[in-house]
């Protein structure tokens, strides 16, 4: 018995290839010469029939076809594409694009189309470049049919389905004849089964697709739809909250190339620098102004810019950062208070300076293409700028923490901030390393600034912007500790990123002052402070 | 020696006083019965701009109570006077009743364009006088006291208390940013009519408000010196200096700080309410953070720790803020900035404190001049005995943190 239907259905696929292949090789002239059959009826059959064809040819007839440059012969009804040429027509094979000859405008007539016949040739064509053999060309093709969801396109997704290789392409098909099979008349199990496909995708489409199956249809379908729209909702609530995390990491680390010089010289020297805002600011300006050399003078290294910024800014903003040590800070050490005044004042002088200099209005910096554009993962979607900033953020962090832990400098740095009078003993020159770190500290910001031009406004009032949520980060994250200054800023970020939906976005950065208020009066040292029993004055 | 000090202080306190009633009356009855021609006549304007001068005097005497006396470095004194503000504010707005621009009699202006149906809670009992006044004193004070009873009882001091404060006038900016909040968002209150009765904008009430700006001025120059001179004022003169040993020999440290915190936030308030009637509006633009830390350099320059200081410090500045924003407007941020660092600096007892110190030093050196002349009859204290010392650093605040030490020091 088994054997007999083995046979029998042998024999029943190599009736069906032969016929397949027979049609094929017999019909798709004689198809797209009956394209030139009177009548928009007979064009639309005979549409279909060259789009169950599948073959790839078929697809540029049909795109010759919607232009309206497809002619036939009137002494034979040959189907040709045809070019003006004067008062005559070039004749091209529609296949296979050979000149073939040329004839005057009385000789042939035009195939006619309308907006109908353009409507169901795009959807033809979608389902015949599924078998391209360009890769992005079937990708863009399956999401286009996906788009269409009609059942017309189910074939051809089988056929493509199965000649495909590429994994990634083959399920976007499969998800494509899923959504068709939706909208078709096929049987329960069949919609079920397309439902299950659908869920998987996960996204809003795929839930706009369930959601109309599932109004008209038997109950099992309902139920499959609602348990697929349930799973879709929970997964889009994830990918939801992915998005958030990345919004607020991504806002964690421009807060964290903010603050992170400010962690230095508040964290390690104690010095209340208001015009921190002012460094970033000046790095800003730099990237400005090296950019408008390279525009002027060396157009080519355009996209390396910033790669250049990056060192003038660190030593433009270090050297001033220095000159103001050494000019006013260091008559104030011991008083903290009358130092948060000055360089109060000196960032009103330095913003009036800008806005002297460069005028009050914003400055446009340009971005390098590596920076931007924009890819996605999964439902999520990662602007190139934000990516590069997240993970320049973190270089910079991890740069710092190696120039602590891991070169004199650092070791110097660390010993006058731990023991003062015992490093002077040992040969340190304290007021050097003072200046030095401060002129790291403003350097690190002068950095965060070219950093900071990609995605803000370069105004003279780019810092002060800047300079509350700067200190918010370094007190909640705990003074005197670069790793408190990371976690402190990326929670502040996220926070701030979640409560948004919920609150607003204003709202929501009240809520999160209001909640480092609180925090300090929990712990006035911050979420990493520094262990010892000093008691001050 | 103190209370030769105090006495003489005494001395410029009345003076002080004397001079200030005596503006109080002057200049109202100036710009009001003399003609526009007399030499001696007050212009409108300037009466208007004399009165805000006042009022900044009486924030920054405000702030130099905590500051000066206590301390407490406050960035954030902005909110306290913008709170009054609004007060006063919501109370003129009120007053308008049907001659807004959409003529409803309930609803201010910005309500009805922002379709609101009815008066928001909070904004009930404001058409009340006594009832505004109340607020213009409880919205600070009630905020402070929430502030001040958190942080101080958790010990937070110095610089993080500036930076909370701080933090605490920019989320409040935000807040009355927003339109929800029904205090007319960006645009804030204005277009108000008239106060108790009296057009807003007649002469007559402006001489008024002026006249009502001195008299609060002085009557909260008197509450801060009998502050400052009781044996309250010297704990908290002890809390400025060394808070710990204060704490350590038994003062409840949380307590005196909270008290005089609540008493400048009120003091603060009522500057605002004297503020808004006389410049016609108040917006959040007043919660600015930049604010709160402009005004802190005017009673940096005047002198803190002294109580003529800030008022002069308020009035010079404001006044050099006039004359440069009128002529070189480019130039008055360098010029404000320049007086954070030079008064930082060169300046650190400000100008009434310099004055003091110098006029301290000239009766010594008489003091002592005129002992040796006497021969075999010595003062009781030697003028640079120790005690002597002392006593001048607890007037000079700046002393405080160590002498001479002037090494950085970690946050910690």
């Amino acid at each position: 018995m088994k054997v007999l239907i083995r046979a029998l259905v042998a024999v029943f696929l190599i009736w069906c290839l032969s016929f397949n292949t027979a049609q094929a090789a017999d019909t798709i002239p004689d198809l797209v010469n009956a394209l030139s059959v009177k009548g928009f009826k007979n064009t639309e059959a005979t549409i279909g029939k060259l789009t169950e064809t599948g073959d790839p040819a078929v697809a540029t007839v049909l795109n010759t076809l919607s232009e309206g440059n497809l002619y036939f012969r009137k002494s034979d009804n040959q189907v040709f594409r045809a070019e003006k040429s004067g008062k005559n027509f070039k004749l091209f094979d529609p296949l296979s694009g050979n000149f073939t000859e040329e004839l005057p405008r009385s000789a042939v007539k035009k195939i006619r189309v309308n907006n109908k016949l353009r409507r169901i040739i795009r959807a033809a064509l979608g389902g015949l470049t599924l078998q391209s053999s360009d890769p992005t060309v079937r990708k863009r093709a399956v999401e286009s049919v996906f788009k269409q969801a009609d059942p017309a396109s189910i074939k051809a997704l089988d056929s493509a389905i199965a000649a495909e290789t590429d994994q990634d392409i083959k399920k976007l098909m499969v998800e494509a004849r899923a959504a068709a099979v939706l909208r078709s008349d096929l049987l329960e199990p069949e919609k079920i089964q397309a439902i299950k496909t659908l869920a998987d995708r996960g996204d809003q489409e795929a839930r706009g697709l369930i959601m109309s199956a599932r109004s008209d249809s038997a109950s099992t379908v309902k139920d499959a739809a609602d348990e697929a729209v349930a799973q879709i909702d929970r997964s889009l609530a994830l990918w939801g909250a992915g998005q958030n995390i990345w919004y607020g990491l991504s806002l964690g680390s421009v807060l964290l190339l903010a603050a992170i010089g400010l962690a230095i010289t508040f964290g390690v020297m104690g010095v209340i620098n208001m015009a921190h805002g002012e460094m970033v600011m000046i790095g800003a300006y730099t990237t400005f102004v090296v950019q408008e050399l390279i525009r002027t003078s060396a157009p080519a290294l355009f996209d390396y810019s910033l790669a250049i910024a990056l060192p003038v800014a660190f030593l433009v903003a270090g050297m001033i950062g220095i000159a103001i040590e050494r000019g006013i800070i260091r008559f104030l050490y011991g008083r903290p208070l009358e130092t948060l005044l000055a360089t109060w004042g000196l960032s009103l002088i330095l913003q009036q300076t800008v806005r002297s200099i460069f005028g009050p209005t914003n400055r446009e910096v340009g971005n390098p293409g590596w920076m931007s554009g924009a890819f996605d993962l999964g439902q999520m979607t990662i602007t190139n700028n934000r990516l590069w900033i997240i993970v320049f953020s973190l270089l910079v962090f991890a740069l710092l923490i190696l120039v602590l832990k891991k070169t004199p400098f650092g070791l110097y740095m660390r010993a006058v901030t731990q023991n003062r009078k015992m490093a002077s003993n040992m040969g340190i020159r304290t007021p050097w390393v003072d200046a030095l770190t401060f002129g790291l500290g403003s350097g690190i910001a002068g950095i965060a600034g070219v950093a900071l031009s990609q995605i803000d406004n370069v105004s003279p009032n780019l810092g002060q912007s800047y300079i509350i949520d700067s200190f918010m980060v370094v007190v909640f994250g705990g003074v005197g500790n670069l790793w408190g200054t990371l976690v402190g800023a990326m929670t502040l970020g996220v926070v701030n990123k979640f409560l948004e939906p919920y609150a607003g976005a204003v709202l929501g950065k009240i809520l999160v002052l209001v909640f480092i208020i609180l925090f300090i009066q929990k712990r006035p040292r911050g979420l990493f402070a520094l262990k010892g029993r000093a008691v001050e004055a | 020696m103190t209370s030769l000090l105090f006495r003489g202080l005494d001395r410029y306190a009345t003076l002080f006083l004397a001079i200030l009633l005596g503006i109080a009356v002057l200049v109202p009855a100036l710009n009001l019965f003399l003609p526009a021609s007399h030499p001696l006549h007050i212009p409108n304007y300037a009466v208007q701009l004399f009165g805000k001068y006042l009022t900044y005097a009486l924030l920054a005497l405000s702030v130099d109570l905590v500051w000066g006396y206590c301390g407490i470095l406050s960035l954030g004194h902005g909110a306290f006077f913008a709170l009054g503000g609004y007060a006063m504010g919501m109370y003129l707005m009120r007053q308008i009743g049907a001659r807004g621009v959409y003529g409803n009699p309930d609803l201010p202006d910005f309500m009805v364009f922002l379709n609101w149906q009815e008066l928001p809670w909070y904004w009930f009992g404001f058409d009340m006088f006594p009832f505004a006044m109340l607020m213009v004193f409880l919205a600070p004070g009630v905020l402070a006291f929430i502030f001040g009873w958190f942080a101080f009882r958790s010990r937070v001091t110095g610089v993080y208390l500036s930076i909370i404060t701080q933090a605490m006038t920019y989320a409040l900016l935000l807040a009355f940013f927003r339109n929800d909040m029904g205090f007319g968002g960006n645009n804030g209150l204005t277009d108000f009519k008239d106060i108790l009765g009296f057009d807003i904008q007649a002469d007559t009430t402006r001489a008024g408000l002026f006249f009502a700006s001195a008299v609060a001025l002085a009557v909260c120059f008197v509450i801060c010196r009998a502050v400052t001179r009781s044996k309250l004022g010297k704990v908290l003169v002890a809390v400025r200096d060394a808070e710990s040993r204060a704490r350590f020999i038994g003062y409840r440290v949380e307590h005196y700080k909270l008290f005089v915190w609540v008493l400048s936030a009120m003091m603060a308030g009522l500057a605002g309410a004297l503020y808004v009637p006389q410049v016609g509006i108040i917006n959040p633009g007043e919660f600015a953070p930049a604010n709160s830390i402009e005004l802190v350099i005017w009673v940096a320059v005047g002198g803190r720790g002294t109580l003529v200081g800030p008022i002069i410090g308020a009035v010079i500045v404001n006044f050099a803020k006039t004359w440069f924003t009128g002529s070189l407007p480019e130039l008055w941020l360098f010029a404000l900035g320049a007086m954070f660092v030079g008064v930082t600096l060169f300046l650190p007892k400000g100008i009434v404190g310099t004055l003091a110190h110098g006029w301290t030093a000239l009766k010594q050196r008489q003091q002592s001049a005129q002992a040796e002349r006497g021969g075999g009859n010595p003062p009781d204290k030697p003028p640079h005995s120790p005690a002597a010392q002392s006593n001048l650093s607890s007037l000079t605040p700046d002393h405080r943190s160590g002498g001479s030490k002037t090494v950085p020091q970690p946050a910690e």
